[in-house]
């Protein structure tokens, strides 16, 4: 597989004509859109990394008339801002995203969740909000958007969470199937994206897919808004090309020292020095919904590890065994191991039970509490132990 | 149909079946502790994981429906030794002193251990980590947190079947727990104590408060008088846990048995129940002929029955502007417990402070309702203690009795003479049917015209049921009734009490009648049967109760021989002064949370 250099991409943030971008879409038949993004390869921008274009047409195949769209701005995982930046500055584009969406699979109410720490923006994304409804009922769109706001669980990022919340029940994820584009929030069939996948939608359809899919690899088209932090001298927000390794990464924003990173959050894995040349950022290899942590040498990988687990022993939503009693075990048996309590042999019992929660959690979120563990216990074992 | 393999045999199963039905179907065994028939699907314990050919991950077979072409296979390492993991896992948050837990060998998680998790303990105790508290308050059952695996049975329970929701799902992470309204305790919240919870919880989590022992001392003491009454629905139930099938009639071993226990004397709640409905068909004609004679605004209708003491609960929680339309007779245990320590004290001579008075029953509200304020007309308390059946089944064991080969006998009297009418309160519609029956007669001198005095209209178990019956040829004192259709509705199940209660408040039903009963299937489903209950269980208990009415000498409660003395000696006129002193009671507005 070709390795990719760096490549800094400007289309999330580009400044567009929202008037020109929606009287196009309200033009194009419904099935065109679903289209345009299928070609485009776009994947969901929230972790999970689905087919828009796949999720809408099922949406769209729906027979129910009521149907949702719901744009997941609870932005939770750690070392994650990138949506903020975005309804900070382009919410007008999160809009033009998901009255596309509606048109494509023919919803007429578009909900926001938006992460409740995030409060502070809501006056402003509220007058964007405003200017925005004015002007699609302009151009003869029948369709509403309205807030909801989360409260601190991390877990109400995961869309059935998000919507048991929205519904005004405790956010505990869903069995599925139904999936939501079966039966989403309210048991209406629902379209949720992320902030940056409507945003990346709405600009396929600005610029066609063909151009689109030009960025990026087979596995992982396009550009995709990274979170950088973690021993950089340049932290903050930077949209990038998919598909570039870790190296070529590290070669940009690295301060010299990098040890390893941590590719998509606390659910993510982590990356050491020894494997940089050979990871490719994107599907194909490390997925991320957008962060990206460094770390030098002077940081304790124990320390990491340990930051992890205690978020997840609290964040789980506490409902199946594997993960509520799983992160408690993990975080226990690394301190009793640290502390000599334990032999470190226990590790490789843990390192199994993070293979179950693997495969017998619940949700995403249980799902992946080994991938951060078992990258960090593999690669740093003498800093776990010692 | 839907076409799939598991474990390499082919089945065709409908749509939407679970892979858990479908598995079932071929006998194959997969194992479960979060499902629970009665309940919708929670999938959080994770225990039935199964592998799917093809998937990324295991699938929770009691959650995932059938698909097309799925290969599935229940028994792979790979399914073990995760089902190991989360069998350890739970043991691992979860305080195991079998030996001294009421559930010791009937308990969903230690079955579980036994298959999947003997021999070494692979994880980290995580017991002392956790702040768990045991909450004793309710005089009916007892929430130990340190004993519950967080399966939801319980809160899916209290607001699926009963729609109250005392308890729900707190905090997030392992912090997560069954809590009451802001951590109050269970004695000072809206639940009933109906006990519906404490039958389904897998584990010791729930369980009654038992006084078994306080029982043994009263036996015990040669200064007492220990008298015993047994509910209609626990003679249909209690030899599921004695090595009978459900459905099993046990009533002539059972007394036996509580003889060889030692009681004094073994009596019969169906007595009191007979006395209920002449007490309560009584005051319902009266309602009548005030409201339509009189055209008295004070008087309220449609009456509701009020035998079931955690329907009374719930309805002074959620409806108490409706409490005027309740009956105000006592619950049959509660009429027993008066005449208890008053007419039978006076018949056998004995000081009224010497008698002490048990009652068996299905039901754990009914140690609640033992403990009210209210109950103590007699001038002590009516009912010194409450047993469910599962406790009768624990002091039959205790004491070694060889249930199986007892002689059958029968009650003791006075207040041991039951009809059909009575035995049929312990099934949904049954206290309806039972005053119907003898409403009808008083009013038109003539038997209800059902063949062989079988109401089949208010029975079944459905959750809402409706009938009316048309009263015709009155006798004189009831001519303002000629002509007139009565209403009658029957719910049982606490949820579809408040399907009924709103159609009551909001005014668009226009019954004459109602009866509930808290729990799913009425006293035969109570919260303090035998564990599993469920439809099929209920079913079968349900059969028991007619067929044991079929098979009574008297079906009608005014031809009870011991009710008939009791008004001639003791009582008067049904809604006599005495009979209000001593069978009737009030109610209390109680907050909503
Ligand atoms: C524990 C957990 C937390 C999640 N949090 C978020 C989140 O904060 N934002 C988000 O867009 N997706 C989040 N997701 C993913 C969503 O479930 C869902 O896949 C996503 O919103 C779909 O949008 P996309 O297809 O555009 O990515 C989370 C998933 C899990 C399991
Ligand atoms: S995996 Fe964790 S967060 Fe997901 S349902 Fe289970 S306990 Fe809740
Ligand atoms: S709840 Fe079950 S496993 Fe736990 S102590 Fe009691 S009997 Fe044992
Ligand atoms: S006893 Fe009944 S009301 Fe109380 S918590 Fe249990 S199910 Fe709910
Ligand atoms: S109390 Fe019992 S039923 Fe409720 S969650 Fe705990 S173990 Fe399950
Ligand atoms: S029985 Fe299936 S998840 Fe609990």
């Amino acid at each position: 597989m070709k390795k990719r250099g760096l490549n800094k991409v400007d289309l999330i943030f580009e400044k567009v004509d929202l008037r020109e971008v929606l009287t196009v879409a309200y033009n194009m038949p419904q099935a065109e859109i679903i289209q345009k993004v299928l070609d485009s390869g776009l994947k969901g921008r929230g972790g999970a990394g689905f087919p828009t274009g796949l999720k809408w047409k099922y949406t769209a195949a729906e027979k129910d008339p009521d149907k949702y769209i719901v744009c997941n701005a609870d932005e939770g995982e750690p070392g994650t801002f990138k949506d903020r930046e975005i309804l900070d500055r382009v919410a007008y584009k999160v809009y033009g995203g998901m009255v596309i969406a509606g048109k494509a699979v023919g919803a007429k109410t578009g909900i926001v969740y938006l992460r409740g720490e995030y409060k502070f923006l809501l006056p402003q994304l509220l007058a964007e909000l405003d200017e925005f409804h004015r002007l699609i009922k302009e151009i003869g769109f029948d369709f509403s958007i309205s807030y909801r706001m989360g409260s601190g669980a991390y877990i109400c990022g995961e869309e059935s969470a998000l919507f048991e919340s929205i519904e005004g029940f405790r956010g505990e994820p869903r069995n599925k199937p139904p999936y939501p584009t079966v039966s989403g929030v309210f048991g209406k069939p629902t379209s949720i994206n992320n902030v940056e996948t409507l945003v990346t939608a709405l600009m396929v359809i600005k610029h066609g897919p063909e151009s689109y899919s030009q960025l990026g690899t087979k596995d992982s088209r396009g550009s995709k808004v990274f979170s950088i932090s973690g021993d950089t001298p340049t932290p903050g927000i930077f949209e990038l090309e998919l598909g570039m390794t870790v190296q070529a990464f590290v070669n940009e924003f690295g301060d010299g020292d990098t040890k390893a990173v941590q590719v998509g959050g606390a659910s993510g894995f982590c990356v050491p020095r020894k494997r940089f040349e050979d990871t490719i950022i994107g599907f194909e290899g490390v997925p991320t919904g957008g962060s990206m942590k460094l770390f030098n040498s002077s940081r304790s990988m124990y320390n990491v590890l340990h930051n992890y687990l205690d978020f997840f022993a609290e964040e789980s939503c506490g409902q199946c065994t594997p993960c509520r009693v799983g992160c408690q075990q993990l975080l226990k048996g690394v301190q009793k191991v640290k502390k000599g309590e334990v032999k470190s042999t226990y590790l490789t019992e843990l390192i199994k039970l993070a293979d179950t929660m693997k495969v017998a959690s619940k949700c995403g979120l249980g799902q992946s509490v080994g991938n951060a563990f078992k990258t960090i216990v593999e690669n740093f074992r003498e800093e776990i132990i010692y | 149909m839907i076409n799939l393999s598991i474990n390499n045999q082919k089945i065709s199963v409908e749509e939407g079946t679970t892979i858990l039905d479908a598995a079932r179907k071929l006998n194959i065994n997969i194992p479960t502790l979060c499902n629970h028939p009665d309940l919708c699907v929670a999938g959080n314990c994770r225990v039935c994981v199964v592998e799917q050919t093809g998937a990324r991950t295991l699938i929770a077979a009691c959650a995932m429906p059938v698909a097309e072409g799925m290969d599935i296979h229940t028994n792979t390492l790979k399914v073990r030794n995760a089902r190991k993991h989360i069998v350890e896992l739970l043991l691992s948050e979860h305080r195991s002193d079998c030996t001294k837990c009421y559930r010791n060998q009937n308990c969903e998680l230690q079955s579980l251990a036994n298959e999947f998790a003997f021999g070494d303990t692979i994880f980290l105790d995580l017991v002392e980590d956790h702040p768990y508290v045991i909450d004793r308050s309710s005089p009916s059952f007892i929430k130990d947190d340190s004993k519950c695996i967080r399966c939801q049975r319980c809160v899916r329970t209290c607001t699926e079947l009963q729609h109250i929701s005392a308890i729900a799902v707190a905090n997030k992470g392992m912090h997560q727990k069954i809590s009451s309204f802001h951590d109050k305790p269970m004695s000072h919240v809206v639940c009933t104590n109906c006990g519906q919870c404490v039958n389904r919880c897998p584990t010791g989590a729930l369980v009654e408060k038992t006084y078994i022992d306080q029982v043994w001392d009263a036996i015990y003491d040669p200064g007492k008088h220990v008298i015993v009454q047994t509910a209609p629905a626990v003679r249909v139930a209690l030899g599921e846990d004695l090595g009978y099938d459900p459905g099993e009639r046990v009533t002539g071993k059972m007394v036996t048995a509580l003889r060889q226990l030692g009681f004094d004397s073994v009596l019969d709640t169906d007595f009191s129940a007979d006395l209920t409905i002449m007490e309560e068909g009584t005051e319902f004609l009266t309602r009548l002929k005030k409201v339509l004679v009189d055209g008295d605004k004070n008087t309220a209708l449609p009456m509701f029955t009020s035998c079931s003491p955690g329907w009374i609960k719930f309805i002074e929680h959620k409806y108490p502007e409706l409490l005027n339309n309740l009956s105000t007779c006592k619950s049959p245990q509660q009429m027993f417990g008066a005449l208890a320590k008053t007419y039978y004290a006076q018949k056998k001579n004995l000081d009224p402070s010497t008698i002490v008075s048990v009652s068996i029953m299905p039901c754990t509200a009914k140690k609640y309702e033992a403990d009210r304020p209210e109950m103590r007309s007699s001038g002590y308390k009516d009912i010194d203690y409450v047993l469910t059946t599962r406790e009768l089944v624990i002091m039959v064991k205790q004491a070694g009795i060889d249930f199986r080969n007892l002689e059958p006998s029968g009650f003791d009297s006075v207040m041991g003479e039951s009809t059909g009418a009575a035995v049929i309160f312990g099934a949904t519609g049954g206290v309806m049917e039972a005053a119907l029956r003898t409403a009808y007669e008083i009013v038109t001198g003539r038997e209800v015209p059902f063949k062989n005095l079988n109401i089949t209209p208010v029975r079944g178990m459905e959750g809402i049921k409706e009938a009316s019956i048309k009263i015709e040829d009155c006798v004189d004192d009831w001519k303002f009734l000629e002509g007139a259709e009565l209403k009658v509705a029957i719910a049982h199940g606490l949820t579809n009490a408040n399907k009924l209660m709103r159609l009551v408040r909001s005014g668009e039903a226009s019954y004459h009648f109602i009866e509930i009963m808290a729990c799913p299937g009425g006293c035969l489903g109570g919260g303090g049967q035998p564990i599993p209950t469920n439809a099929e269980v209920r079913k079968r208990r349900m059969n028991a109760i007619y067929s044991e009415d079929e098979h009574m000498e008297f079906r009608k409660s005014h031809d009870n021989p011991d009710v008939i003395a009791i008004y001639e000696e003791f009582l008067g006129q049904p809604n006599s002064e005495r009979a209000h002193e001593l069978l009737h009671t009030h109610y209390t507005e109680r907050e909503a949370y």
